[in-house]
């Protein structure tokens, strides 16, 4: 048949397709294996054991819970926004070109590059409402006890959103400066040329421009910042009696109790929050990868 | 000075004390005598490196495991780096330069393990290296850190890559190289400062991970140093002087590479994230 000729030449091209799809298949296939091993398994295994019913009702039944939830939208509402509204002001601030606010911006980095744990202990021994030098100081120069800023509730999450944003604003300074910069200069000229304020100016021609980012930026920190267990954990252990616990701590108190099945109860009740961000954000930061 | 700039040189200084307060403080903390850790002022009365000598000799029972821990603390963030490397540039050698089919699908599913909070992972993460029998190996969390390191990789490589043309795949193609030769001839080279980044993100990632470390390493001996750290806690009149000193010399290596490789760092996130 005159099929027979035809084979030929199609074999040739074919071959040479198949040595780069079994490379690329093989190349997939240690990703895939570390995605199926460990986070695909962990999930599914996770969802399987916090699947009972009886864990929720624990969950909803526990008053640390309710506080939980509070504390947790405190947090994110309180942490981020402030957090993002500093960041926006400073990034401002380290557009400037004097030689002192580069070396500052160097420096300024060091809470970021920095792990967080003794940076985290070192805030705890300083406020130690005790023996911590903010305490001492306190006492040494105007003569009153100071609060107990991690023995009581409210001063705890205070502190612990302090903590939180010590550690991650020069991470968001930097990639609102790094928007800022991205901005021609030549707006801000016709800007002033037309007598444009320093309000002005930032309304009309800053803001427009890093409105996007400023929402990307935003949404990323309200997801990472729930995932932010050092902060609080490590701060004050979620005390006095469980008054400070967010999401990200509660599954390791439950765990700590040997309640596996409610420690993972509370991840999953945070999830119909969390995946309609991460989805969101997916689709907002893969798309932006398409648009170049 | 002119007065003009008043605003500018406030808004700078606090940002410096801001910023060094708890840095100061945990020098200051670290320098005093054991028993004088009770800070009664902004200086040190009698500044001394015997916390410094007790760390490093291992003289004291909360750090007699110190170099064994900085040992895990090494390998594991050195592990972690290699592999995180050569499974990110294969999957994203697949993806971008291979074209294979679905690598989109891929990217995103990349995507969205790297967003989704890893302390959220920690636990389920944590029964499963029960199953497989590695809790309280290294391994267990080399192979966690590899999970939460993988994505961000593939994602920030595949930016890069896409900035390399195309046309010199294609040239090595039609001078006959194999598909192998291109992966080490030509895009490794040319990847080479992404790999810098994403070995120097891997490496301080896993260094500095408390939680996953807390969750899965047990034995004393064999723990992290981040977790060894945060275990001095457990006593009830924490050394706080030796904790500190301690926390200085596992923070100066990490901070001291972030600053190394600090332009290709901040250039791989924010390429990620200005685009908007």
């Amino acid at each position: 048949m005159s099929a027979l000729a035809l084979p030929a030449p199609a074999q040739a091209p074919k071959q040479e397709l198949s040595e780069e799809t079994f490379w690329g298949i093989a190349l997939l296939v240690p990703y895939f294996a570390v995605f199926a091993l460990f986070v695909v398994f962990p999930v599914l295994y996770g969802v399987w054991l916090g699947s009972s019913p009886g864990a929720y009702r624990k969950l909803f039944q526990d008053p640390v819970f309710f506080t939980t939830i509070v504390n947790t939208v405190v947090f994110l509402l309180v942490a981020v926004n402030l957090k993002m509204f500093i960041a926006l002001g400073l990034s401002g601030f380290f557009l400037h070109e004097a030689r002192w606010v580069r070396w500052l911006s160097v420096l300024f980095l060091i809470a970021w590059a920095a792990p967080s744990i003794p940076t985290i202990l070192s805030f705890r021994w300083m406020l130690n409402p005790e023996w911590g030098m903010v305490n001492t100081l306190i006492f040494k120069w105007f003569g009153v006890e100071g609060p107990g800023w991690l023995t009581e509730r409210h001063y705890g999450l205070g502190a612990a959103i302090m903590v939180h944003i010590w550690k991650s604003l020069p991470f968001w300074t930097l990639i609102l400066l790094a928007g800022r910069m991205a901005i021609p200069k030549e707006l801000y000229e016709s800007a002033g040329v037309d007598g444009a304020t320093r309000w002005q100016a930032f309304r009309y021609v800053t803001w427009p421009s890093m409105r996007g980012l400023y929402l990307t930026c935003v949404l990323l920190s309200t997801i990472w910042s729930l995932g932010d267990f050092n902060s609080v954990y490590l701060l004050t252990g979620g005390g006095p009696i469980d008054s400070t616990q967010v999401l990200a701590t509660l599954g390791i108190r439950y765990l700590r109790m040997d309640q596996v099945d409610v420690s993972l109860a509370a991840i999953i009740v945070a999830m119909p929050a969390v995946i309609p961000i991460v989805w969101f954000m997916m689709k907002r930061l893969s798309g932006e990868h398409v648009q170049r | 000075m002119k007065l003009a700039n008043l605003p500018l040189y406030l808004v700078g200084a606090i940002v410096f004390l801001w910023t060094v307060i708890p840095i100061y403080h945990l020098f200051v903390i670290a320098l005093s005598p054991a028993q004088e850790a009770v800070a009664s002022g902004l200086v040190p009365k009698n500044p001394t490196l015997q916390n410094f000598d007790l760390v490093l000799g291992a003289k004291h029972n909360l750090v007699q495991h110190f170099w064994s821990q900085l040992g895990t603390s090494l390998f594991v963030a050195v592990m972690v780096s290699l592999i995180t490397l050569a499974i990110g540039a294969a999957a994203n050698f697949a993806i971008t330069r291979i074209r294979i089919r679905g690598g989109r699908t891929i990217t995103n599913i990349a995507l969205l393990t790297y967003l989704i909070p890893a302390a959220f992972l920690a636990i389920p993460m944590y029964k499963i290296m029960g199953t497989y029998g590695l809790v309280d190996s290294p391994w267990s969390l080399i192979f966690a850190m590899v999970a939460l390191a993988s994505p961000y990789a593939i994602w920030v490589m595949n930016q890069a890559s896409t900035k390399i043309p195309y046309e010199l795949d294609e040239a090595a193609k039609i001078d006959g190289a194999k598909t192998m030769q291109v992966f080490w001839h030509v895009y490794l080279p040319l990847m080479a400062p992404t790999m810098v980044a994403i070995g120097t993100y891997a490496l301080l990632l896993a260094w500095n991970e408390y939680l996953y470390a807390f969750l899965m390493l047990g034995t004393e001996s064999r723990l992290t140093l981040a977790v060894a750290l945060g275990n001095f806690l457990a006593f009830d009149d924490a050394p706080w002087a030796l904790l500190m000193a301690t926390g200085i010399i596992y923070a100066l290596p990490p901070t001291a590479i972030y600053y190394a490789f600090r332009r290709y760092m901040v250039s791989g996130l924010t390429a990620g994230a200005v685009k908007s």
